[in-house]
Formats: C-alpha cells, structure tokens, sequence
C-alpha cells in the first residue's frame, strides 16, 4: 500500500492511467448504446409479434449463460474477426447487454395502458409516432433501469478483456500481477468501481430529464 | 475453419489422460465452482433471512450487493492472491466474495416478497417468529432463492475460468494456454469447455430448483404473476424494477 504514492506520482503512469481509463470508457460504453438501439428493436419485435418473443428470450438466456473469457474467445470463431482485436469484446457485450435489456423492453412496452394508446391513436398519431413519442417515452423507466445494471456489469467485465489481449484497466491487474506489484491492481479496481458509480449517476440524471412526469408525481 | 480444429483439439486422446487433460480440469473447476457457492450460501442466505424476516439493514444490504456487483473480477483475484502470497484459497476467497450477493439479493428479495397477508395469517393462526419463517417465508422464498444459487454459480464458473491466469488449473487453463502461444484451436476448444459446463450447471440447478420448491408455492406463484400481469396492465403508473437483477 506504500507504493501508491510513489506509483501514482510519476507523471508518465498516470498518463498511462488516464489513456486505460478512457479505453475503458469506450470499450464498455459502445455496446451499451448500440444494445439500447437493438434492444428497443428487438423489444418491439417482441412486443408485436409473440413467436419471436420465445425464441428472443430463450437466446438470451443461453447467452446471459456464457461466461465472458470463452464468449470473448467464441466471437473470433463464429465471425472471423481477428482473435486480438478489440472488437470482439465490444460484439460480446453488446450481445450480453442486449440479451439483458429485450426482456424489460418488450414487457413494457406490454404494459403501456391500452387507453393511452387508444387516445394516442384517436388523436391522430400513426403507428410509428406513438410508438416513438407515447410508448417508448412510458417504457424509460424499465429500460433505464435494465441499462443502469448493463453498465456497471460491463464495465466491470471489460477488465476480462485484458486476458485476451485488449486494452482498458484490465491491463493494470494482468501487468500488476505479473510484476508481483499491488499498486496498479489497487488503482485499477478503484477507477473500476469510481466509473461504475459515476456512470450511474449519469444515467439516473438522463433518466429524470427524460421522464418529467415522475418526479412530478402525476400518472401519465 | 477453426470450430473443426478446435473439435479436433477437444477429441484429441492426448487431452483427455493425464495430469493435466480436460477431465482433471473439469474436476478442478467444478470443486471450486462447487465450494465457493456452497461457502457463499452458508454466509448469504442465514443473513438474507434475518433481514428478510426482521426487515432490518434490507436498504444497506442491497445497496451493498449492488455496489460488489461492479468489483473486476479481474482485479479481485489478483489483488487477493497477491494479498494472500500466492496460495489457492486466496483463489477461492474470491469466488466466494463474488458469489455471496446475488446469493444474499435472492434469499432477501425471496422472503421480502413474501405476500404480507400470509404471513399476517401465518401470525394469527398463532405460528412463532421461527414457525413463520421455517414454514412460511422459507418454501414461499424458494424460487427466488434458487435464482440467487444460480447467478451465484454462473458469476463463478466465469470467474473460476479468468483464475486460471493466476495458475490454478481450471477450465480457462488451455484457453489462456492457447492464446499465448496463439495455438487456436486450443483456444476454441477451452472456450466450448467453459461454455458447455456454464450452460449445463445452470441446467442442473434449474432442476434442482423444480425439486425444491414446493408444489403449492410452484402453482401459487403461476397464479400470482397472471395477477401480477393483470395488475400491471392496469396500473396507469409505468413500473419500474428496483434495477437489482442480475
């Protein structure tokens, strides 16, 4: 634990430090994008059509299932991608989060209140503007709660990267251990869990600004 | 193609006998795998049902379990077995740490779930703290209980798997082996292990959970969740899940 200073006050390290961070950063934050996108694809998919709601939700129990090192290591297999490139991390969280968010999506799409969109349609409103600007405003708060547990599991998962050769704070517990030096392992889970906790207070702040309606108590 | 090479690896003779071929390291994973739950099950669930039944320290706990949900893994089994001077219980002390929430969420969430009226009734039929909780709140927290032992153990076996970085002799040996000698069948064939034996663990517990839960909480539960649906159709509000699943 003495070395922390020491380890820490070198300014090349904490260059280094910043640049793992921000490869962190957008190796777990991509697939959380691009899985809300799929997953509110998917989730409608879901919604409108019944069969496709089994197969989905069976795939992606079987995925959910996978552990993290051998799905990292399957993607190159199933889709010819180079066995170190980063992406195939990226591809496998995407795939973990979407698998994790169709579920909640499709259930609340279900449960928007048949009245509501019944007004929504007597207004007017086509298939496609009620879905993006009644249903799937009513459905946030599902869906934020999916991606607030999305994030912080791949931004702890990400680190399993550093196993197979991609970048991000992993590498500090692969090269800590092998220089038998606790004090990048000790700055690399703290950075791990700071982002985590500062990635969900950004979230619950873009949750609030996208459903007014709740903190103002009123039903919708 | 590479899933033919790494079918050749997996049913390769040579794997398969020897002090370090594929069944010894399905043993060796599995033990921890095993342990560790078994550990983690002893510590989470006795204290899941005390704040579950006392309705004490439930915000801390949960607050607590979410915030070890984003631990590395990684970094956990590092740290520790460096901590620890290299030794393979530092190893399991990980896959311990890493299994007691969603243990711990599942036995609180189960018995916090619990319907009050029957427990209300329970109580006026005159039933003890302890009948209540053995004989009410216990068969009724099953499903999710056995919910919580199977993330537990899909938390650990992936784990168990990124360990093998650390020198124990798991399942992600000849995966890890395989990438950095860049053998990639090897690497395949160890990630086709990994996943075979998750997939097949949740399997069994999933019938170990059928077995477990009783048959009346079994039917109740398919009644309730229609109802729960129903409600939930009507319900104006949006519900929104408290965000502690797995």
């Amino acid at each position: 634990m003495g070395d922390l200073p020491k380890y820490l006050g070198d300014a090349g390290t904490r260059a280094a430090l910043l640049e793992k961070l921000l490869d962190h950063v957008y190796l777990s934050l991509v697939p959380l994008l691009v899985s809300v996108v799929l997953a509110i694809v998917l989730g409608l998919l879901c919604h409108r059509f019944r069969p496709v709601n089994a197969v989905l939700i069976s795939l992606s129990n079987v995925v959910y299932t996978i552990p993290s090192l051998a799905l990292f290591a399957l993607i190159p297999a199933m889709i010819g991608t180079r066995v170190l490139d980063p992406v195939n991390v990226i591809i496998a969280l995407t795939l973990y989060t979407t698998a994790l968010l169709v579920r909640p999506v499709a259930e609340a799409l279900a449960a928007v209140p048949s009245h509501i969109t019944a007004s929504a349609t007597a207004m007017g409103f086509r298939p496609w503007r009620r879905f993006l600007t009644v249903e799937l405003p009513l459905a946030v708060p599902v869906l934020a709660a999916g991606v607030r547990v999305g994030s912080v599991s791949n931004i702890s998962l990400v680190s399993v990267g550093a196993l197979i050769g991609t970048g991000g704070l992993g590498t500090l517990f692969t090269d800590g251990f092998q220089q038998r030096y606790l004090a990048p392992i000790i700055v690399g889970i703290v950075l791990t869990l700071v982002l985590a906790l500062v990635v969900d207070l950004v979230l619950v702040l873009l949750r609030n600004r996208l459903t007014p309606w709740v903190r103002a108590g009123g039903a919708p | 193609m590479i899933f033919a090479d790494a079918f050749g690896w997996l049913l390769d003779p040579v794997n398969w006998s020897g002090g370090k071929s594929i069944p010894v390291r399905i043993g060796v994973h599995l033990l921890f795998c095993v342990g560790a739950v078994l550990g983690a099950a002893l510590i989470a669930v006795p204290l899941g049902l005390f704040v579950g039944h006392t309705g004490r320290g439930g915000l801390v706990l949960v607050g607590g379990s979410n915030a070890l949900r984003a631990l590395p893994t990684l970094g956990l089994v590092t740290f520790l077995y460096l901590v620890g001077g290299g030794s393979t219980v530092s190893v399991v002390i990980a896959l311990v740490v890493l299994a007691v929430p969603p243990i711990l969420a599942g036995t609180y969430a189960g018995v916090q779930d619990v319907d009050r009226g029957v427990v209300d009734a329970a109580r006026g039929m005159g039933m003890t703290g302890a009948q209540r909780l053995w004989q009410v709140e216990v068969p009724n927290a099953m499903p999710l209980l056995v919910g919580g032992l199977r993330n537990a153990m899909l938390q650990v076996v992936a784990t168990a798997s990124v360990a093998a970085f650390v020198g124990v002799e798991t399942l992600g040996r000849p995966l890890l082996d395989g990438i950095r000698v860049l053998d990639y069948p090897q690497f395949v064939g160890g990630a086709i292990l990994i996943a075979l034996l998750a997939v097949v663990l949740d399997a069994v517990l999933a019938v170990v959970g059928r077995l477990v839960v009783p048959a009346g909480v079994r039917l109740s539960g398919r009644t309730r969740s229609k109802k729960a649906q129903s409600r939930r159709r009507e319900d104006p509000a949006p519900v929104e899940s408290g965000g502690s699943t797995a």
